[in-house]
């Protein structure tokens, strides 16, 4: 790890304060991924301020009959909370099938949304990576690399999001609450919270410098059934290859993209009476993949048709 | 930097540098060589502790982020000469082969065998309102995070089930 130096602030605006003061500086959470991250010197942060106890710890009822998932509840705890798993199990699914029982005590909603993709190109430093270095190239392209997009990929980077809970907080319409400088606040959708890759795959959400997630607040829980299920290369403790998430009429979908990716001509083709089958279908009509991940053509289209299928979507048209 | 916290019930003062990681300062400056160091990425297990009660992976989290937490290592389990269930479970089910993963999968199933009686579901769990019921299939699941690449799985199995799974 490259020298940095590190401070635990009490309260949110003094490390709001800090991180926008301090250059190089960045907020610390669980720190699963950032200080994996820092020890491979892809991450170098000069300083650190630690937010992991600041009171972004609860989970509350909203008035509207959702709920406020504060940004440092860890993993563990939202989904291991009763309200979580009665009214939003697909929430709870895709938080279980990702890391280990250890990663998902320290890991939190925030850190999760953030963290960065798996792509074996950016994790090697001696290849080029437009994440790592804008400018540099991508050499997961043409690489010997399958985990990658077939929807909204660029010449930049083809890299996938790996987190599970993002896919299905995006099929349950989550917002993200964020704080930054003198008190300003945003709610983000979390349909719109990360980008595609573009020209500037190494901007990875729209987040501002030195804004912060305070907490991830979930709508009232979509009527009709909801399920994620998770394709990956052994029976646990692995990143997904695919995925998918359905919470009523809406679908997400989980290692095919930069961000989550909603499926949005799955949705439509449902609200108009088609088959599971034939909603995947509509959606893998824009995939674009790249000979090393065709696999994820049929994997989608299979496993989305069995998720539709499992949780009724389409059931009342 | 100045760090405290309790160690296996006892305190603990450090003045470290910030990039030192709680396995790193459990093994290197306090001398206890428990907790292992196998991938020194998250994806092994080995080095798995308790922090106030509860399983982490020692080599992804700062040793300064601890400031007065309780943390708890394999050093810790037993109560003087008497081993903790999990450990006697372990020794009486030849959970090992090399051993280097022990020190991790004990505390690992400590923790896990708490958040069990917390009532933690898992991707193994059916119904997620229901009660936990620790099957084979619960305790493989929740176990995941731990590698054997002697592959003692059967026995680290059957350990865990003689310590607080379903017989």
């Amino acid at each position: 790890m490259k020298p940095f130096t590190y401070e635990r602030p009490g309260d949110v605006s003094t490390a709001l304060a800090l991180v926008a003061e301090i250059p190089g500086a960045r907020f610390l959470a669980g720190g699963t991924n950032l200080v994996d991250l820092m020890k491979l010197q892809i991450e170098q942060p000069s300083h650190l301020v630690d937010i992991s106890r600041l009171p972004l710890r609860a989970i509350e009822d909203t008035p509207e009959g959702g709920l406020r998932l504060g940004a440092m509840t860890t993993n563990s705890q939202v989904a291991a909370d009763p309200r979580v798993r009665a009214r939003y199990p697909a929430l709870a699914q895709a938080i279980l099938s990702g890391a280990s029982g250890q990663l998902r005590n320290k890991a939190t909603t925030a850190g999760n949304l953030l963290q960065r993709t798996r792509c074996a190109y950016f994790y090697d430093t001696t290849k080029p990576c437009n994440k790592r270095e804008p400018g540099a190239g991508c050499a997961a392209i043409g690489g010997i690399y399958a985990n990658t997009a077939i929807f909204g990929a660029s010449e930049a980077c083809i890299a996938t999001h790996p987190s599970d809970m993002a896919v299905a907080l995006t099929a349950l319409d989550a917002k993200v609450e964020t704080e930054s400088g003198a008190g300003e606040a945003r709610v983000l959708a979390m349909d719109g919270f990360h980008r595609l890759p573009g020209d500037t795959p190494h901007i990875e959400t729209e987040l501002r410098p030195a804004e912060m997630i305070t907490a991830v607040v979930l709508p009232p829980p979509p009527p009709g059934g909801q399920i994620y299920r998770k394709a990956r290369e052994r029976a646990s403790y692995a990143f997904a290859i695919g995925s998918v998430a359905v919470a009523g009429g809406k679908v997400a979908l989980g290692a095919v993209a930069h961000k989550p990716w909603r499926a949005e001509a799955a949705e439509l083709a449902l609200a108009q009476g088609a088959s599971p089958a034939e909603a995947m279908a509509a959606e893998l009509k824009a995939a674009r993949p790249d000979g090393h991940n065709d696999f994820k053509l049929k994997l989608m289209a299979r496993l989305g048709a069995a998720c539709l299928t499992t949780a009724g979507a389409g059931d009342d048209q | 930097m100045k760090t405290s916290f309790t160690l296996n019930g006892q305190a603990a003062s450090l003045d470290l540098d910030p990039r030192t990681t709680l396995l790193d300062a459990l093994r290197e400056n306090l001398g206890l060589k428990g907790s292992k160091k196998g991938c020194d990425h998250g994806q092994c297990g080995a080095c798995t502790v308790l922090v106030n009660g509860r399983r982490i992976n020692a080599c992804l989290s700062l040793a300064v982020t601890h400031e007065g937490d309780e943390i708890t290592t394999i050093e810790g389990l037993a109560q003087g000469e008497a081993l903790h269930p999990v450990q006697a479970a372990f020794l009486e089910h030849d959970a090992f082969q090399c051993g280097y993963c022990t020190p991790g999968q004990i505390c690992s199933t400590v923790g896990m065998l708490q958040e069990a009686a917390d009532g933690w579901a898992s991707l193994a769990t059916q119904d997620l309102a229901a009660d936990t019921v620790l099957t084979d299939e619960e305790i493989r699941e929740r176990m995941s995070g731990n590698l054997c690449r002697c592959s003692a799985y059967p026995q680290i199995l059957a350990a865990i089930r003689s310590a607080g799974g379903v017989a």
